[in-house]
């Protein structure tokens, strides 16, 4: 039994040969994450509600700085190529492009505005 | 060559039609999560935002963030991290070929399902 349609013989898409990396980069920054999330659950969780005082200060300090900075960067990146997967599932076309340049400078905008606002208090 | 194929190709059934398995409701739970998680993240990074700013703003970024919506948010976004990183490990299991059993597989979601439960109250409880 043929599972490809004339249509998609026709447009003749195949494998882009990319797809290993793609998964291999999701893997490590699952590990990274399921390292991270704990620790970032750690820190933030009692500074919400918390004093300026006691947040500007925790995050002054060198370890919960790295942790929430890493954090934040590894997950809006694990986040970036996560949403590029739905994207090409559901949108196509020239708005599948549009989504996938918007949801990629959104990721690299929150990860930046993070890592900004950690290193304007620790430093 | 045009219709040589029409008419005989295999079409499963989608999901209006069956009854869901636990591994497709956590599948698509997972990505409900992980993309939902981008507005926890923004939330957050708003926070931090303003507390690197001025003491006056972090009072109101504080405010709406430890608000009864704020809380209510919050405690999602934990509940949604969770259980997005116990699917996660489910399919950093599978992804060594084990646990593909459809009972194991079933455990498995079941485990992450009641597991991101357990944590999120542990973690309600303790930060």
């Amino acid at each position: 039994m043929r599972f490809l349609t004339d249509r998609k013989r026709a447009i003749g898409n195949g494998s882009a040969r990319e797809g290993t990396v793609r998964h291999w980069n999701m893997t490590v920054s699952s590990y990274g994450l399921l390292v991270l999330t704990p620790l970032f659950l750690c820190v933030v969780g009692p500074l919400l509600g918390a004093s300026y005082a006691e947040v500007t200060g925790t995050l002054g300090k060198p370890v919960p700085a790295i942790i929430v900075a890493l954090t934040l960067w590894i997950g809006m990146m694990h986040f970036k190529n996560g949403v590029r997967v739905l994207i090409e599932d559901y949108v196509h076309g020239f708005a599948r492009e549009l989504w996938i340049i918007a949801t990629v400078i959104l990721s690299y905008a929150i990860a930046a505005t993070g890592v900004f606002a950690v290193l304007k208090m620790a430093l | 060559m045009a219709d040589v194929n029409r008419g005989n190709r295999p079409l499963s059934p989608h999901i209006t039609i069956y009854r869901w398995p636990v591994t497709m409701l956590t599948s698509i739970l997972v990505r409900i999560t992980g993309n939902a998680l981008a507005v926890s993240a923004f939330l957050v990074v708003w926070w931090l935002l303003a507390a690197a700013t001025s003491e006056t703003y972090f009072a109101y970024a504080d405010a709406v963030i430890t608000s009864f919506l704020g809380d209510v948010v919050m405690t999602l976004s934990v509940l949604g991290l969770w259980f997005h990183a116990l699917g996660g490990v489910r399919h950093l299991i599978w992804d060594q070929a084990v646990a593909l059993e459809k009972k194991t597989a079933d455990m498995l979601s079941w485990a992450s399902l009641i597991g991101s439960v357990v944590l999120t109250v542990i973690t309600v409880a303790l930060v």
